[in-house]
């Protein structure tokens, strides 16, 4: 099977632009004036917690649910008012999906005989889709003979298979176990590569977004707080929310001064240096904490006793105990394996630009 | 081993009970004139010599297509609807469906008859005009039987899926919730039609002739044997209707395999 086998007819994607998008659920913004924009066979992935608006985005997309306010744009054509049906997008839904009273085959030919294509192409053509997610030998299986993973490849087939402007991806991947959500993370990167179809993914999964798409949406109360590539958001996040949100973040007390922060004892430069002198929280990740082995003898602010180490395989995450502050440090296993739980140690902060939470009474006290 | 014993005995009795009127009813039809007299199925065939009798069979026959068909295009919808639009509603449409159990025959008939007598005069006498009053009787089963179906599916994700496809709302009944509702759909069905063919006291006192009040006025008349046979008639079709539902619905389900003890779950993300 290769990607060639499956036609590219105005594969190469279009554009998508959510623009200023609301929606209102009984006085609740769901969605607070989302703008997005997608570019031509790009994979941007929502992130955010439950409630947070990105489910909402997506199914105002795919014109499952009507905009309060705004508009969307597929393609150059505004199609705001425009059913589900004539949008010409391919879905494939958290829950699985497949008709369960046809077959693979049956659910793949299902929307393109809606689109009355020729029974010879129909089937030629599920034949092709079934191949390109490596489910050609469970052609002839029902959805109750499937697991969870070859019935999301399936949905993916199907969605595929009626060649739509759009792919929207929700939640795919969270019914299925660990290691089949990994294996099929990557299957779908693979084939909306090969297809070249502009796709948004959505996800509460931090690790599933970073991994799989170009860009970043990082979502909060209906707002879209950050949207970069999957690099820029762990390593610069431009808000708090995001930097807690996205991977782990230790909060150590400090002050602003001069455009750097101070925390007990080291200066640290800023990720926005006009931030207003103060006392402020200190964003820091785990893994721009290093470990010195100083024995009983260890004393100061960045001194404390290490309370646990996580092994994580490559990497091990050894937490500490500063006697005011539980403080995380990630470093390679071989490093982590030098310090044992009750030792005494102190820590070293990498110079990196940090960001700075400030809470109602810090900010009213800077 | 027990257990099969128990299961065999409890077969047995269920048999015993529901055959033994059965068979009462059937040797009955069956008897002669006199105590001497032979076997005869003069009972039987007088069924189809009897002009009134055939009609109102035929009329209740109808009727029973008329009210499930009726029933089916009314409440499916409705309840596919509420359950994806409106679910805010589904409690209120759930009391009206099911109102009709806590009305008695004879109120109802009180309330119908006005309507009846002016659908009488302005718009038919056919006995057909029956069928109205029968799908609000028979709205608690079929909403009961439709609803235990609706409940069965994930009905959002599926009609969401079928639309993101390119289906209308009519493509979304016909070709998605219809065939994954067969069995619900075909005891909803069975249940009117049960409930149609054995009904007496609403065509009874609105002054129509269907097949049970035809039976009545046989056993009046004297002709006891043959309401008897029509009403084993009745009772075997039922029963027939009843096996071939059941074999459908079997039939139509897939051989099922939970996702998970399936061999090929084993294998999952490799690619073929």
């Amino acid at each position: 099977m290769s990607a060639n086998a499956v036609e590219t007819r105005a594969r190469t994607g279009v554009e998508v632009r959510l623009e200023d998008l609301r929606k209102v659920y009984a006085g609740v913004a769901a969605l607070d004036g989302l703008s997005l924009t997608i570019g031509q066979g790009e994979l941007v992935a929502l992130l955010g917690p439950s409630g947070c608006g990105k489910t909402t985005a997506l199914r105002l997309l795919a014109g499952l649910e009507e905009p309060s306010d705004g508009r969307v744009v597929i393609g150059g054509q505004d199609v705001t008012n425009f059913g589900a049906n004539k949008r010409e997008i391919g879905m494939v839904f958290q829950a699985y999906s497949l008709f369960p009273h046809m077959t693979a085959t049956q659910n793949v030919e299902f929307g393109l005989q809606l689109h009355k294509v020729d029974v010879n192409k129909r089937r030629k053509k599920a034949r092709e889709m079934l191949d390109l997610v490596g489910l050609s030998a469970h052609a002839n299986k029902y959805a109750s003979q499937m697991s969870g993973g070859q019935q999301q490849r399936v949905a993916l087939a199907r969605a595929l298979a009626i060649e739509p402007k759009v792919l929207l991806l929700d939640e795919p991947l969270s019914a299925l176990d660990a290691r089949v959500r990994a294996r099929l993370r990557d299957e779908i990167r693979r084939v909306q590569l090969d297809v070249g179809i502009t796709t948004l993914f959505v996800t509460h999964d931090q690790e599933e977004a970073l991994a799989i798409a170009d860009r970043v949406g990082v979502m909060n109360r209906g707002r879209l707080e950050q949207l970069g590539p999957p690099t820029a958001i762990y390593s610069r996040p431009a808000t708090p929310f995001v930097a807690e949100f996205v991977g782990l973040t230790n909060r150590l007390e400090g002050n602003v001064h001069n455009g750097e922060v101070e925390v007990r004892g080291v200066r640290l430069p800023l990720v926005k240096p006009d931030t207003s002198d103060g006392p402020a929280t200190a964003l820091i990740r785990p893994e721009a904490v290093s470990l010195a082995a100083d024995g009983e003898e260890a004393t100061g602010p960045l001194s404390g006793t290490v309370i646990s180490i996580s092994f994580l395989g490559a990497t091990s995450r050894v937490t500490v105990d500063l006697g005011d502050v539980v403080v995380l440090a990630q470093m390679p296993t071989a490093q982590a394996s030098d310090h044992q739980a009750g030792s005494r140690v102190r820590l070293t902060l990498r110079p990196d630009p940090v960001l700075i939470a400030r809470d109602e009474k810090t900010a009213a006290e800077a | 081993m027990k257990l099969q014993v128990f299961r065999v005995v409890v077969f047995l009795v269920a048999g015993v009970f529901f055959l033994t009127p059965l068979f009462a009813m059937f040797e009955f039809s069956t008897r002669g004139n006199t105590d001497t007299a032979p076997r005869t199925l003069h009972a039987w065939t007088t069924i189809f010599q009897t002009p009134d009798l055939t009609d109102a069979i035929v009329a209740s026959l109808e009727l029973a297509v008329i009210t499930s068909l009726a029933m089916l295009v009314l409440l499916l919808p409705t309840m596919v609807w509420v359950r994806l639009r409106l679910p805010g509603l589904s409690r209120i449409v759930e009391f009206i469906c099911l109102l009709p159990l806590t009305v008695p025959a004879i109120a109802l008939v009180v309330g119908l008859r006005p309507i009846y007598v002016w659908i009488n005069i302005n718009v038919t006498d056919s006995i057909l005009a029956l069928a109205l009053a029968y799908v609000v009787l028979v709205l608690p089963y079929a909403y009961r039987s439709l609803d235990a179906g609706l409940g069965a599916i994930d009905l959002k994700t599926l009609s969401e899926a079928a639309r993101s496809l390119g289906a209308g709302w009519f493509t979304v009944m016909w070709r998605v919730v219809v065939p994954n509702m067969s069995t619900a759909i075909l005891n909803a069905s069975l249940l009117s039609v049960a409930l149609v063919l054995g009904e007496f006291t609403l065509a009874n006192l609105l002054n129509f002739e269907n097949m049970q009040v035809a039976i009545a006025y046989l056993g009046l008349a004297g002709d006891a044997d043959t309401s008897i046979a029509v009403a084993v008639a009745s009772l075997i079709f039922a029963f027939v209707l009843l096996m071939v539902i059941t074999f459908i619905g079997q039939r139509r389900r897939p051989s099922l395999t939970a996702a998970g003890t399936d061999p090929e779950y084993l294998t999952v993300g490799q690619r073929a």
